[in-house]
């Protein structure tokens, strides 16, 4: 069962659409923008979206059954993926997945009883060099192992905090929604402007003092800065993988290994 | 001293709040616009050809050259088109530089567009990355309000508009006139070229698309010159491009480098494939680029280096597998992808990807016999070089390659009736468990 659409809602879809030279290329955002208020893609949605842009519904449906990230049966207020091509697969994904299918007592595709929980196994998400990685609500939980999937999806079910490894606070679902609708959540300053691995090079280059070449040929103002950032100095040490195996001997914690470590004990 | 790493695009990532226009302006951000604002735009695609840059979004075709293809006599607006839907499998470079840097990406838009006087720009982001998202969003905001968009930029008279687009899951979106379909609000089917997006792309008019990186890489052009880029990477491969190393290593990540380094010098920059292991097949550039083994980590990653093994250069998605992986089991994860983001267009790829997943499931399973692999390679055939559109051909890359380098190690599936490998010991905490 699903309420109609409201007239604060339509107004936004039509918003969204005179963004565009062609009101039609609204329709995409205009549909995350009906998951947000609906829970998913409902026949009210596809109607509201068909009058503002004067195509058919059976159009707007044909968009809709496209694209995977628009969902026909409602999704839990935390969509769970977890990466299962290849390189993820192959680093501990595939157990991963295994593992909270039977946590969860779900397939994929479906939800927990309690409506938390909608679990899905996911192709690529451009983070490989964080596998094995996990998404929820699209923002990025990199380097999981089993155990901190579980850990992770028990917090998510008891209502505690869940902060993206290399992101913000996680909102629901619907609320992820509305921003891809292009809707700011005022979460943008949130998380660092880098993973660990992101700036493993960088961390090297300035260790070594490496740059680009001199602007000599040039005036402009792209240069290379004097100042090596200190941010980076941290962020190399902590992604060292020798550095993590000493950590995980001395059972210290570091911000990348503490899942690991759980493992190796 | 010679720099093996060249952080360029990756220089800022580590900067405190780098996503901020304040933290990109202290270090010489908007500047390139500012000078390019004085130049008359076609100076500017001069300057792009000379620099030597080719599209970092897998084709490498020549940037510069793209835009001069655009009818400057047309009537019609001319758009820009950034291409951030990064879904081929390994690829993870565009989606960092657009959350730590996301106003270097728009400061390239924005002279692009100038180049070639257009008044409107899209940026089409994969939609499975939020808080990429935000960022791209929030820069966007904030050139508006410091005035680098909107009408009369700087008192120059040229007028811009940013849409920021999000996409809803579709790898095909990636192809450039898929994602045109998907920016006009319809499925992500492949068009028909020509006509080519140059002369009637999105709305039918002249349209520029081009990679996350490419764009990104425009206002280093501008501000310190076209020599200063070319002076970096190979004769024919010119610049510096970011590579992404993952899988096996020690220390996978983004390493930015000239064009033309090698695989050896990047894993030993990685601290080497994890202990105990030996590199067994990679990537060079995504899933679509035939795999190649360790007789070529001393090759130069540039796009000839890699066309002269028989691959492609793609997006620099370094994927390594040690000797713990099974290279069918990896390759019909990866066919399975293929199969399922197969738009459906054409037979040969709707119908072939289908064939090729139940061939390769069964080899698996220690099914079938030899000469399954002569109809693998055969299915490839029909495949590639008649599909629509490049995924096609991208599917076959995988499994001709695969047998080419591993053909024992398919019949091994069929001599020890299944997979004779342990797939436990391939996962990132493998080796943690045996040390504790
Ligand atoms: C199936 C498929 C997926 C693609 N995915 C992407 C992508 O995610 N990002 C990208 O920039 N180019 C992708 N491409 C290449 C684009 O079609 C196009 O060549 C590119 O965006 C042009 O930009 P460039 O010249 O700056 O590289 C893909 C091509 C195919 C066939
Ligand atoms: S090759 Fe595949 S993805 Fe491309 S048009 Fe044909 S069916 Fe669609
Ligand atoms: S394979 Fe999992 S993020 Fe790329």
């Amino acid at each position: 069962m699903t309420s109609a659409i409201t007239d604060e809602t339509y107004a936004e879809l039509e918003s969204i659409a005179a963004r565009y030279p062609q009101p039609r290329s609204g329709l995409l955002p205009m549909l995350h923008l009906v998951q947000s208020a609906q829970g998913r893609i409902t026949p009210e949605g596809i109607e509201a979206c068909a009058d503002i842009l004067g195509i058919s519904a059976a159009e707007v449906s044909g968009v809709a059954t496209f694209y995977t990230m628009y969902k026909r049966k409602p999704v839990g207020d935390y969509h769970v993926g977890v990466c299962t091509n290849t390189l993820c697969a192959v680093m501990g994904g595939d157990e991963i997945f295994a593992r909270l299918k039977d946590h969860l007592d779900v397939g994929n595709d479906e939800t927990t009883t309690d409506g938390k929980v909608t679990l899905e196994h996911l192709e690529c998400n451009a983070a490989c060099d964080y596998a094995p990685v996990m998404m929820v609500n699209w923002e990025f939980m990199d380097n999981q192992t089993p155990q901190s999937a579980v850990a992770l999806v028990d917090d998510l079910r008891s209502g505690k905090e869940v902060t993206s490894t290399r992101g913000p606070r996680i909102c629901t679902w619907r609320e992820a929604e509305r921003v891809l609708a292009g809707f700011p959540d005022g979460r943008v300053d949130e998380g660092p402007a880098a993973g660990p691995a992101s700036l493993v090079g960088l961390g090297i280059a300035r260790e070594r003092g490496w740059t680009a070449p001199d602007r000599d040929q040039g005036d402009g103002g792209h240069g290379v800065p004097e100042q090596p950032a200190q941010a980076v100095e941290g962020a190399r040490v902590s992604d060292d993988k020798q550095a993590e195996q000493a950590a995980v001997e001395e059972k210290a914690p570091t911000t990348t290994t503490a899942a690991e470590k759980e493992d190796a004990e | 001293m010679t720099s093996i790493l060249t952080p360029v695009l990756t220089d800022n990532w580590g900067d405190e709040r780098a996503w901020t226009l304040a933290s990109y302006e202290a270090r010489g951000g908007y500047d390139a616009l500012k000078k390019a604002l004085t130049m008359a735009p076609d100076d500017i695609i001069s300057a792009v050809k000379d620099s030597g840059l080719r599209g970092r979004g897998g084709a490498g075709f020549p940037t510069g050259m793209k835009w001069s293809f655009i009818p400057q006599d047309n009537p019609k607006p001319k758009y820009l088109v950034v291409n951030a839907d990064e879904s081929e499998p390994g690829t993870c470079k565009d989606i960092p530089l657009m959350m730590a840097s996301p106003h270097t990406l728009v400061e390239g838009v924005i002279i692009s567009s100038f180049a070639i006087r257009g008044n409107k720009a899209f940026i089409y982001i994969r939609g499975e990355v939020l808080h990429v998202i935000r960022r791209v969003q929030a820069a966007v905001a904030e050139a508006y309000a410091a005035g680098h968009l909107g009408t009369n930029i700087h008192g120059s008279g040229y007028d811009l508009d940013i849409v920021v687009h999000a996409g809803a899951g579709a790898y095909i979106c990636g192809e450039e006139t898929a994602l045109l379909e998907g920016l006009e609000g319809r499925r992500g089917q492949p068009r028909l070229r020509p006509p080519f997006p140059a002369v009637a792309g999105l709305y039918a008019s002249p349209t520029v698309i081009n990679n996350v990186e490419s764009i990104a890489s425009v206002p280093s052009i501008v501000g310190n010159g076209a020599e200063w880029f070319a002076s970096m990477g190979t004769e024919k491969s010119k610049g510096f491009g970011i590579f992404s190393l993952s899988g096996h290593v020690n220390r996978p990540g983004q390493y930015e480098a000239p064009l033309g380094i090698t695989l050896r010098e990047l894993v030993d920059l990685a601290g080497g494939i994890r202990a105990g292991h030996q590199l067994k097949f990679w990537t060079p550039g995504g899933s679509s680029t035939p795999l190649l083994t360790a007789e070529h980590l001393d090759l130069p990653l540039d796009f000839e280096g890699m066309a002269g093994a028989g691959t492609m250069l793609g997006t620099r998605a370094l994927q390594l597998f040690d000797e713990t992986v099974c290279v069918v089991r990896a390759v019909l994860r990866w066919t399975e992808f293929y199969k399922h983001e197969s738009c459906g267009k054409c037979t040969p790829c709707r119908e072939g990807t289908w064939w090729l997943v139940q061939t390769l499931a069964a080899l698996e399973k220690g099914q079938g016999s030899e000469s399954d692999l002569d109809l693998l390679l055969d299915q490839c055939d029909n495949i590639l070089g008649r599909s629509f559109c490049a995924l096609g051909d991208g599917a076959t890359s995988p499994i001709t390659s695969s047998i080419k380098h591993f053909r024992d190690e398919y019949l091994a599936h069929l001599t020890h009736g299944g997979c004779p490998f342990d797939a436990s010991r391939s996962t990132a905490w493998a080796g943690l468990e045996a040390m504790a």
